[in-house]
């Protein structure tokens, strides 16, 4: 059973959409009384379907796209450097690990309506690392791995703890941008729930407190230490980021990580 | 048969294979001599616009050059010229722009090393590889169907991966085939029955 010969083309233009609408209702008019393109085009739609099977096409093998990572970054433009943040100068200015414990567990609530954009952006660097385009550069839960990985490639030295035995385990860390400047993500683990903690230099001018906010059912948790600005972004409910907030700061030798 | 099977077979024991590989066109510049790098915007741009299609620009180079260490390389490679060719992105559909450029690359990559200099020519010269009858001691039904998609003559294979599995329109594809509508719907048609057939022949052992 065949198409008719006028027919041929048009077959293929109406499996894929590519008609207009008055060809389109004449060409379903023809199919109801022409069995010879109606069996082509159910031969037509039954190979589409074998094709669209899982298994037909390949996904890139993860090594390519780690060398494809690693070649956008090394053909980027570092971001321009600002005023470096060294730990000492800001050591007058940080918590220490107990005290941040304790504001963590106070954990006011507050709204920031100058960092709305902020959130936003927090929450697309989010989802998109955990569409697994770029989860991360570094992928270790080791942080003696993950730590020195950041060197040279920021102007800070963001704290890195593994808080596997407080249930969120470290995966890796990678570079992403917040506000156009190259800041460190650091991938936890909670259960199937990804954690991003997002660190960069505090902006003196912006020493809020601890603040949770919610945006599209993403939670976000910004909190400061030495200097440094974190923010915790998740689909874990917002109780888990607090109990993560207070295991990070509550990590051995906070402030001071070797 | 044997124009590709020489080629692969080039590809194997040339001593220029793996040098090729390991610097393919246009990276021996170095960022910071010629091309300007992109801002951390533009690469984060880049990497929200252009890297969500590394799945289907692999696709589509895997069945270009039916050979998968050459499709990573082929994709690689794109991806350079891509990301350094950003700028000139001009919106539009970002997976029409990034097929015709691994395209290219795979056109470039495979012409200094094979005899076939119009792919035209291989339209009546499948690979003995990947014949259908090859494809069915594979196992599995979506390994008989890739085999026997990677059988099709080139312009039809690309044509129908172009439009079944990355599900361009006939416009993309003709953008990215630099072929003109018709043709690529003849193509088209002509590669889904040589599929077809194929396929019946192969369940009718």
């Amino acid at each position: 059973m065949s198409a008719c010969p006028d027919n041929s083309h048009l077959i293929h233009a109406f499996l894929d959409g590519e008609l207009d609408a008055a060809n389109t209702e004449a060409f379903e008019t023809h199919l109801k009384t022409c069995a010879g393109c109606a069996a082509e085009l159910a031969a037509l739609q039954a190979l589409r379907a074998r094709i669209a099977a899982p298994g037909v096409a390949t996904p890139a093998p993860e090594a390519l796209r780690g060398r494809i990572e690693a070649m956008i970054a090394a053909e980027t433009a570092p971001a321009p450097r600002r005023r470096a943040v060294s730990l000492p100068a800001v050591l007058p200015w940080g918590l220490s690990g107990a005290f941040a414990a304790v504001a963590a567990s106070l954990a006011v609530v507050a709204t920031l309506p100058a960092t709305a954009g902020l959130e936003d952006q927090l929450v697309a660097d989010h989802v998109r690392s955990t569409l697994a385009l770029h989860l991360v550069d570094v992928a270790t839960s080791d942080r003696h791995t993950v730590k020195p990985w950041f060197n040279g490639k920021l102007d800070f030295a963001p704290p890195v703890a593994d808080l596997a035995a407080q249930g969120f385990p470290l995966v890796g860390g990678r570079l992403d941008y917040l506000d156009d400047r190259v800041v460190a993500a650091l991938v936890y683990r909670r259960n199937k729930h990804v954690i991003n903690l997002f660190v960069r230099p505090l902006r003196p001018a912006l020493r809020l407190p601890v603040a949770n906010a919610s945006r599209h059912g993403y939670s976000l948790l910004r909190w400061t230490e030495g200097g440094l600005e974190f923010w915790a972004v998740s689909d874990v409910e917002p109780g888990d980021l607090a109990a993560f907030h207070r295991a990070f700061a509550a990590r051995p030798g906070a402030l001071g990580t070797p | 048969m044997g124009r590709i099977l020489s080629f692969r077979n080039v590809r194997a024991s040339s001593p220029d294979a793996a040098a090729g590989r390991a610097s393919p066109p246009g990276s021996g510049r170095r960022p910071d001599d010629s091309a300007p790098a992109l801002s951390a915007a533009e690469a984060q741009r880049f990497r929200a616009l252009v890297l969500p299609h590394l799945d289907a620009a692999y696709g589509f180079a895997r069945f270009l050059s039916r050979d998968a260490t050459l499709a990573e390389d082929i994709v690689q490679d794109a991806f350079l010229k891509a990301y350094r060719g950003f700028a000139g992105f001009r919106g539009g559909d970002p997976r029409a722009w990034l097929f015709a450029i691994v395209r290219t690359t795979f056109l470039s990559t495979t012409r200094g090393r094979t005899t076939w200099a119009d792919p035209e020519a291989t339209e009546a010269i499948p690979s003995e590889a990947d014949t259908p009858e090859a494809a069915l001691l594979r196992q599995g039904e979506a390994a008989s169907v890739r085999g026997a998609i990677e059988a099709l003559p080139e312009p039809f294979r690309e044509a129908l991966v172009l439009r079944e599995l990355e599900e361009l329109s006939y416009r993309q594809i003709a953008e990215v085939t630099s072929a003109p509508i018709g043709t690529v719907m003849s193509r088209l048609a002509r590669a889904r029955q040589m599929l077809l057939a194929a396929l019946r022949e192969e369940g009718e052992p």
